[in-house]
């Protein structure tokens, strides 16, 4: 800069900022290419594309089974929601009913997913706006989630615990003793958190007012999740078009109205405490004595089959948004075409018109809100 | 090493309560699943440790007395010794100067080396860890050293398109007011390395020409958000100034001088016998001037809450982004020079100095209470870092000019008056 002339067109009192790919807050590789004067944003374009590895294209060339353990790598944060919606979709096509325990378990690994991913969010955003420390609470709680998944299934990241017409293992014993001694210590934890940073002046002046987004303007973009409830709209899949056991379950979505990002943190704070009355519904009901010793996967579904030619689409209330496998077969061992709507994508898009006019610390506080995950916006 | 020297790790055991592999005695960090904390051994040695550093340390610090009040038999030792031995006395007063300004010298590096360990080791506890445990024999207290040795051996990267004479100079002109800054700032009673009248400008003085050096890294580096960082510190830092400036008016009012040891030793003694007669402890004006200057003592150390000029989710590292080895040392360990003169400042100015703080306390030296006052203030500098989020750069902005400036300008308004109450 000191050596070099500015680059042609861009006016001498502007400068050009690659923010990302490589930066502390883009949250993966994402890049934003900023024109700012001083400190103030004038255009601000997000560019995706970097962790592409062509997701869509590989089902093609893969049996169902296999195409399972490409759904753990999309949103990473949250893989049972991913495993969660390409099974309901592959279900729907080859007409396969779970049973009922199946069903509570698949409930409850993915409300536990939801926590373990809004707490990484939790964390990600405080570090964002210069808060360090509740990003170790929040992965100190996570660990705990991450060790109950590893006794369930083996894995702590990717899980690939569903099955067509199921899960893989049912609970081990004492499982659900921990998970329940779990959910006792994180309940006031979410108190400790509101302390902490929630009703932070510094924090609140940070993010009330700041990307706001108007509930018109969040339904014309296609947003989903928490950003869409935090904005006013009262849509949540899981009550809007119920799957698995959730019409049974006592639960409500959690809708604010402002949509700054202020709403869309406390959407997401208070969605945990939610998730965690479902969990404790799921343990109760799996508890139960018409569940134990249930079925834990559909009879007679065989590891490589062939549906029949149709299509079929499934969408979850995953926890960044509204996550629809759409799956299309021509009679074939793989499918035809497996498109997937992932919710990051979709918000991540409405980044380009937020941008323009706020300060480069907003930039951070709303792509921060937004919870983005790379691997679901590039597949 | 041969292996018997090694001491081998115990085998981790499946804890089943916990579900977990973990070393045996290992501790499980959420706090409150220990039914108490005095309940665990190890708590109760901590404390143990802890009350017995105290009392050592106040012990070793009885034993060793008021180190000031001799300073000068000694220099009058040593005049002595040159007369008798045809030596001028000029040159005394060079070594005496000389060796002064060795340990001037010291005090920031000292410093740097036990508040960076320090942090470490209360943001480890904050954040429930336990922060550098090997290196040195005890709780890692040699981290910081084996740290600078890193940053010794590291090599001193230049960016091809940085400018490389402004580069080079940036951090010897950020620590170089850092170090001397110290020169009229007393660390106990007769502890001053040059007793000058008119020692508080002096220090708002030479610690404002950092900001100085802080820009010329943030322009020489060749990197926008290098610039970012430096033009943000060049406005945080200069309008800092003021409030900080102002808080101490009210103080300098009421001492009479602006001399700093004469302001600390101007709050010698007790109201009723009891309550020392240190500037905080003054209705309203002192808990106002104290409030302002430790806000803006924090922006002036660039820490969170007001870190904006280095804010790493921002601009990666601001304005020391492209600083790497003993370059980057520098800054750091400028910036705990900084946080140390302000403690200095604020337990001179506010907490009455070397006074104790009850009058039967007065058996420790007066450099003791100094020093213990200054790691306590410390304390909130580093609990600050750990516990706030950053404020963005035009609310800044705005807390300084709208807020912090008109309180302290009311607040020497206020002083005036209390002033006029009290004669």
């Amino acid at each position: 800069m000191t050596n070099h002339a500015p680059p042609a067109g861009l006016r001498s009192d502007q400068m050009f900022i690659n923010f990302g790919p490589q930066h502390p807050s883009t949250h993966g590789v994402l890049r934003i290419a900023l024109t700012v004067e001083g400190e103030v944003v004038v255009k601000g374009d997000p560019d995706i594309g970097y962790l592409h590895r062509g997701m869509e294209k590989l089902f093609e060339a893969r049996t169902y089974s296999q195409g399972l353990m490409l759904t753990d790598r999309f949103d990473y944060i949250s893989a049972m929601h991913n495993n969660l919606g390409y099974c309901l979709a592959v279900e729907r096509l080859a007409g396969i009913q779970a049973p009922l325990r199946a069903q509570y378990l698949r409930v409850l690994v993915a409300e536990l997913n939801r926590i373990a991913s809004h707490l990484v969010f939790f964390g990600t955003f405080a570090v964002d706006m210069g808060a360090f420390t509740p990003f170790l609470y929040a992965f100190r709680e996570r660990e705990m989630i991450m060790d109950l998944f590893e006794e369930l299934c083996g894995g702590r990241l990717l899980y690939t615990y569903m099955r067509f017409g199921g899960v893989s293992a049912d609970l081990p014993a004492g499982w659900a003793g921990k998970c329940t001694e779990f959910l006792n210590f994180f309940e006031p934890r979410l108190k400790e958190y509101d302390t902490l940073l929630s009703g932070n002046p510094i924090f609140k002046s940070r993010t009330e007012g700041v990307g706001v987004i108007s509930a018109e303007r969040a339904v014309s973009w296609g947003l989903s999740g928490p950003i869409l409830r935090a904005s006013g709209v009262n849509y949540d899949v899981r009550k809007n078009d119920p799957y698995c056991v959730y019409d049974k379950l006592d639960f409500k979505a959690v809708v604010l109205q402002n949509g700054s990002c202020w709403d869309r943190y406390y959407c997401r704070m208070l969605e945990m405490g939610e998730s965690l009355k479902i969990s404790r519904q799921c343990l109760a009901a799996l508890a139960s004595a018409e569940l134990t010793p249930g079925e834990i996967v559909a009879k007679g579904v065989p590891k490589m089959f062939k549906a029949a030619p149709g299509q079929a689409y499934a969408h979850v209330e995953a926890s960044r948004g509204d996550l629809g496998f759409y799956a299309v077969s021509d009679g074939g061992m793989n499918p035809f075409r497996m498109h997937v709507r992932g919710p990051s994508f979709i918000n991540v898009a409405i980044l380009q018109e937020m941008l323009g006019g706020c300060k480069i610390a907003d930039v951070v506080a709303i792509l921060g809100s937004l919870d983005i995950v790379l691997g679901e916006v590039d597949r | 090493m041969t292996e018997e020297t090694i001491k081998p790790l115990s085998e981790p055991v499946y804890n089943h309560a916990h579900g977990r592999l973990l070393l045996p005695g290992t501790r499980y960090w959420p706090t409150d699943m220990w039914k108490s904390p005095w309940s665990l051994p190890t708590y109760r040695r901590g404390a143990a440790v802890l009350a017995g550093l105290i009392t050592g340390g106040a012990a070793a610090a009885w034993f060793v007395g008021e180190i000031g009040p001799r300073l000068a038999p000694l220099y009058a030792a040593a005049e002595a010794f040159a007369l008798s031995h045809d030596i001028p006395a000029f040159w005394i007063s060079v070594v005496w100067t000389f060796i002064k300004g060795a340990i001037l010298l010291l005090a920031p590096l000292v410093n740097a080396l036990f508040a960076v360990w320090w942090e470490r080791k209360i943001s480890a506890h904050i954040q429930s860890r336990l922060g550098p445990m090997y290196v040195g024999w005890w709780h890692g207290a040699l981290q910081t050293l084996a740290d600078g040795i890193k940053l010794f051996l590291k090599e001193d990267i230049i960016p091809d398109c940085a400018d490389k004479l402004v580069h080079t100079l940036a951090p010897i002109v950020v620590v170089i007011p850092a170090i001397i800054v110290f020169a009229p700032v007393p660390f106990g009673s007769g502890l001053v390395f040059a007793d000058i009248d008119i020692g508080t400008v002096y220090v708002f003085a030479v610690g404002g020409v950092s900001v100085m050096g802080i820009i010329m890294a943030g322009w020489s580096s060749g990197n926008k958000f290098s610039l970012l960082g430096g033009l943000r510190s060049a406005a945080q830092l200069v309008s800092y100034e003021l409030p900080r400036t102002f808080a101490v008016l009210p103080v300098i009012m009421l001492a009479g001088t602006l001399n700093i040891a004469e302001i600390a030793s101007s709050q010698a003694g007790y109201w009723g016998g009891f309550v020392p007669r240190w500037f905080i402890f003054y209705p309203v004006v002192g808990q106002v001037a104290f409030i302002v200057f430790l806000i803006a003592s924090v922006a002036e150390t660039n820490r969170v809450p007001f870190d904006i000029p280095e804010a790493e989710s921002e601009l990666v590292a601001g304005f020391n982004t492209e600083y790497s080895g003993m370059k980057f040392a520098l800054f750091f360990l400028s910036e705990f020079a900084y946080v140390l003169l302000s403690c200095l400042l604020m337990a001179s100015f506010f907490f009455g100095g070397g006074a104790a703080p009850l009058p039967f306390l007065d058996f420790l030296p007066s450099w003791a209470w100094f020093l213990s006052k200054t790691l306590l203030l410390m304390f909130c500098f580093l609990w600050f870092r750990w516990t706030f989020p950053r404020f963005r750069v035009d609310r800044l902005m705005d807390f300084n000019w709208k807020f912090l400036l008109p309180v302290s300008l009311l607040n020497i308004a206020a002083g005036g008056l209390l002033i006029w109450l009290i004669s």
